[in-house]
């Protein structure tokens, strides 16, 4: 598992309160995660915070599943 | 005529996260106050306040009882609180698996003094030094006073009247008075009524300190700071915490075998129309209030044997006690009278239904809880039994809560044995 995968999974747990080993690469935030649309907003500003990376709001809103969120960093992190 | 009854409590207090560990510590003489260790100090004139203890301490807060992680995350700790109380309160009255029917009929009325002040000071620093793209999107959701309704409501299904006052240190009487006239107005047959604050925090504590409202002259004496009716009073203590009570029309609570405290049977408001901060010198508003519960319960003065003082151990303490000796006469009619503020210190909006909850209490147990810290009872104290530092066993049929707050609003409650 990468690096920006732990990381990832990290903000998740501590901002959703899930169980570690529910937050699986093809987790969808919403469906599987019990996430809301203000949640994955929170959850999008925690990433930028943790990779010094921007993500701007229609990235964001495309965002729907843990890989997602880690593709996005890795892509994009400087 | 509806009749209104209370048949749950619900209590966290810096004495205790439940009814009866608050109730056996506030009959056992004990003080909430220490110094404070929410934040650092620091160039603050006051240090002390009574702190909800953490979930570590022999009678401490676990926030993971009742309340959902994410929301805890989310929210301020007043709502958390209230959630909480609203929960226990629910418990206590046997009402954690209502129908959908009974759900439509049941309502919240849990208010709040200040609200999310905490939270506020934290996400202001956050625009301040990150900017406007890092403020929380669950900033102003969880700020809001009216979001310990919004929240039980959801967590429980409740769809009945949802409502929440907000007057200052008048907050937790208010709910409870209004709440009771809404079901005897048909809008609900239960709601859960009552208030919830917690401003521990440096811009609250700065903010009443700099208002010359709380003791800054007992820092190195916290547990005596709070000395309602003392000649050598100097200031409020901040408390913090909730109390909720689960109100009920009389019939619906006997046809389901409910066990009933006591009724609601009198309520009384009104203005100062006088001081922003300082209450009334002759305490007019005070007695109206007083005067307009004692009427609406349809009684005279010896028929109250209990009252749960405002007395805050400011000046103002005299001023409420002259004001009720007006009403019950220069020795209450025989009435016990005591601050129970000098053990938790001032819950602000949470004030008067703690307090209220307390005298549901004293009716319970036939015992008054004590003002702590009297050790000099100043003038106009003469005559009146204060209860001085020890619980007293006594005869408690129907007693009187009266909670006063800022901008000169003012709400007595009165609650008697069923």
């Amino acid at each position: 598992m990468s690096d920006t995968a732990d990381r990832v999974k990290k903000i998740v747990v501590e901002h959703l309160g899930v169980e570690a080993d529910k937050v699986t690469e093809d987790a969808s935030f919403i469906d599987d995660l019990g996430a809301d649309s203000l949640d994955i907003v929170e959850l999008v500003m925690a990433f930028e915070e943790e990779f010094g990376v921007e993500i701007p709001d229609d990235a964001a809103e495309k965002i729907a599943t843990v890989s997602d969120a880690i593709k996005y960093i890795d892509d994009n992190k400087g | 005529m509806r009749r209104v009854v209370i048949t749950g409590l619900g209590l966290v207090t810096p004495l205790g996260a439940d009814v009866e560990t608050t109730w056996a510590n506030l009959l056992a003489g004990k003080s909430g106050a220490g110094r404070i260790t929410r934040f650092d100090t620091t160039g603050q004139k006051c240090l002390i306040a009574c702190e909800v203890k953490p979930a570590d301490h022999p009678y401490g807060f676990d926030p993971n009882k009742r309340v959902d992680f994410k929301v805890q995350r989310q929210v301020d700790p007043f709502i958390v609180y209230g959630i909480d109380a609203a929960g226990q309160a629910l418990e206590d009255a046997g009402l954690t698996d209502m129908d959908e029917a009974l759900k439509l009929r049941t309502g919240c009325s849990i208010g709040s003094g200040i609200g999310g002040l905490p939270g506020i000071e934290s996400e202001s620093i956050v625009l301040h030094e990150k900017g406007a793209g890092r403020v929380s999107p669950h900033f102003v959701h969880g700020r809001l006073i009216n979001l310990i309704s919004g929240q039980v409501s959801i967590k429980y299904g409740l769809m009945g009247p949802n409502h929440a006052v907000v007057t200052a240190c008048s907050t937790g009487a208010h709910s409870i008075g209004d709440a009771a006239r809404m079901i005897r107005d048909d809008d609900a047959d239960i709601m859960l009524a009552g208030g919830s604050e917690s401003t521990i925090n440096p811009l609250g504590v700065a903010g009443f300190a700099q208002a010359r409202a709380l003791n800054c002259s007992y820092n190195d004496r916290p547990e005596q700071a709070s000395r309602p009716y003392d000649k050598d009073r100097d200031g409020f203590v901040m408390g913090e915490g909730a109390g909720v009570v689960v109100l009920e029309e009389y019939e619906h609570a006997k046809a389901r075998g409910a066990k009933i405290y006591a009724e609601v049977v009198g309520y009384g408001l009104s203005g100062d129309a006088y001081h922003v901060t300082a209450p009334h010198p002759e305490g007019k508003g005070a007695e109206l209030a007083v005067r307009m519960a004692l009427r609406k319960a349809g009684m005279g003065p010896g028929d109250i044997d209990y009252v749960n003082a405002h007395g805050t151990s400011t000046m103002a303490d005299t001023i409420e006690l002259a004001a009720v000796k007006r009403v019950l006469g220069d020795d209450l009619s025989g009435a016990s009278m005591s601050s129970t503020k000098s053990a938790i210190g001032h819950l602000l909006g949470g004030a008067g239904a703690v307090e209220t909850i307390f005298c549901v209490l004293a009716i319970r147990d036939q015992i008054v809880p004590p003002t702590l810290n009297l050790d000099t009872p100043d003038e106009g104290c003469e005559g009146v039994d204060l209860v001085p530092k020890v619980a007293k066993k006594r005869v408690v049929r129907a007693t009187l809560n009266n909670s006063f707050g800022f901008g000169g609003t003012n709400a007595s409650v009165i609650v008697k044995a069923i």
